[in-house]
């Protein structure tokens, strides 16, 4: 991993997988560590992301390392009309490392090819997060104690949440059973399906939020987005039914945990907030443990 | 009265003639293969009836031969298309276009919200399909079908 860029989640092998996560838990417990004295680190963020941004800044910073940046694009030279291949020429120069956000998708790939420093993709508009995915499988891998074999359930956006795809992707290397629950318009798309096929997985797909999540090991929730419905009044149909509420939880598995890529909105109700299963907010801490992971591996620093 | 074949593009001497083009992307070959810049003689008819394709193209070019990974550019839009190496006035060898693993520079991805549409890079696509012709971007990752494809 030493000197590459981690642009997607298919670049990572289910080892490398591994390797991080067992990392990430020496962080866990040892988060405070001097490693990355006299490295700049530089977070390049394109579009605003506090939360991703301030996660990766609080990994170098515990690490001892110097993290100079922007956070957003209008205090950059790319409203002068600056290229992205100019901008990243320019950056490589100044740092060991390069954290990058954009909204355009490819964009990572792109620069990670321009760059000489190894670049890692905090998203690329609706395309990858790989961070974000490596965190889910620490999430997961240390509430359940394994990878292996799970039942996960993914609920509400399937066809635009790029988490759930890169989840998908990751969680195919480890025998995975997948539930789908989503409306008609926002079904996971048929080339993952086919993924999961090609691979001899099994998936089962629901229209209706019910106690069939009483199966799960893991329940993934995304947010329904208004913008992706065409029709306005079948929004309004659907808005409610992927919300999920504390009484549904009342005969699920004891070992259940539910995971959110945050910010939540209102499929997930407040009053799951205060059940021991709930573990987005937990999951959004282990970001930063993974992400000091992830950049100590990729300096060569393990 | 014999019948006689009657060509409706003439022969030619020495050169390649590309032969089952579909006829609507007659113009599209010719801009993959560069030919709207090159000096060379070259003749070519459209809307030819064709049994194959309904409406077929054909291109006649003199004193000109392809390399294997030029020629098989066109695979994008001729994945049917055969080639004639004629040498004075006979065909000295035959050649089936084949899709290559990978395409750069010839196709635009479909996605408007790709890096390679907002800046200039050249397009990198891996072929997912050879039979479909389904190319994915190397960049963005998103599929761009036979429906959807455009020639830079």
């Amino acid at each position: 991993m030493k000197n590459r860029s981690l642009v997607s989640i298919s670049d990572y092998s289910r080892e490398e997988y591994l390797k991080i996560l067992d990392l990430a838990e020496k962080f866990e417990n040892n988060p405070r560590q001097d490693i990355l004295k006299g490295m700049v680190v530089a977070t390049l963020f394109f579009e605003p992301s506090t939360r991703t941004r301030l996660s990766f800044e609080s990994a170098v910073n515990r690490l001892g390392g110097k993290v100079l940046g922007f956070s957003d694009a209008s205090s950059s030279s790319a409203t002068k009309g600056e290229t992205l291949r100019d901008t990243i020429k320019m950056v490589c120069n100044y740092a060991d490392l390069i954290v990058m956000r954009h909204p355009l998708e490819g964009s990572a790939r792109f620069a990670s090819e321009v760059s000489k420093v190894p670049v890692i993709n905090a998203g690329d508009g609706a395309n990858q997060h790989p961070t974000q995915t490596l965190l889910d499988l620490y999430s997961i891998r240390k509430t359940q104690g394994t990878l292996e074999n799970l039942n996960i359930f993914m609920v509400g956006d399937l066809k635009y949440g790029r988490t759930v795809h890169s989840l998908l992707m990751a969680m195919s290397e480890f025998n995975t059973t997948f539930y789908f629950i989503s409306p008609d318009e926002l079904k996971m798309p048929d080339e993952y399906k086919r993924y999961l096929k090609n691979k001899g997985l099994k998936y089962y797909e629901f229209k209706d939020f019910t106690d069939i999540i009483n199966q799960a090991d893991i329940i993934y929730m995304t947010r329904v987005q208004k913008e992706r419905f065409s029709d306005p009044i079948e929004y309004e149909r659907t808005k409610n039914a992927y919300i999920l509420r504390n009484h549904m939880l009342k005969d699920s598995k004891p070992n259940v945990k539910i995971l959110h890529p945050l910010p939540r909105v209102n499929e997930i109700h407040l009053d799951v907030d205060t059940n021991e299963k709930a573990y987005y907010f937990t999951q959004a801490l282990n970001g930063v443990f993974v992400r000091q992971a992830i950049i100590s591996s990729i300096l060569g620093l393990n | 009265m014999k019948d006689v074949k009657h060509l409706v593009v003439s022969a030619i001497k020495d050169g390649t003639v590309i032969d089952h083009i579909p006829a609507k992307d007659l113009f599209k070959v010719i801009t993959i293969l560069g030919l709207d810049h090159i000096e060379n003689q070259m003749t070519f008819g459209s809307n030819l009836e064709s049994k194959k394709l309904g409406k077929k193209a054909i291109i006649k070019i003199s004193d000109m031969f392809f390399r294997n990974e030029d020629i098989n550019k066109i695979a994008l839009v001729a994945p049917e298309a055969k080639l004639n190496i004629i040498k004075d006035y006979n065909v000295v060898e035959k050649k089936v276009v084949e899709v290559p693993d990978t395409i750069t520079g010839i196709a635009k991805c479909v996605n408007p919200k790709c890096i390679t549409n907002n800046e200039e890079i050249t397009t990198r696509f891996s072929v997912v399909d050879k039979k479909k012709v389904i190319l994915k971007c190397h960049y963005c990752e998103k599929i761009t079908d036979q429906e959807n494809m455009r020639i830079v």
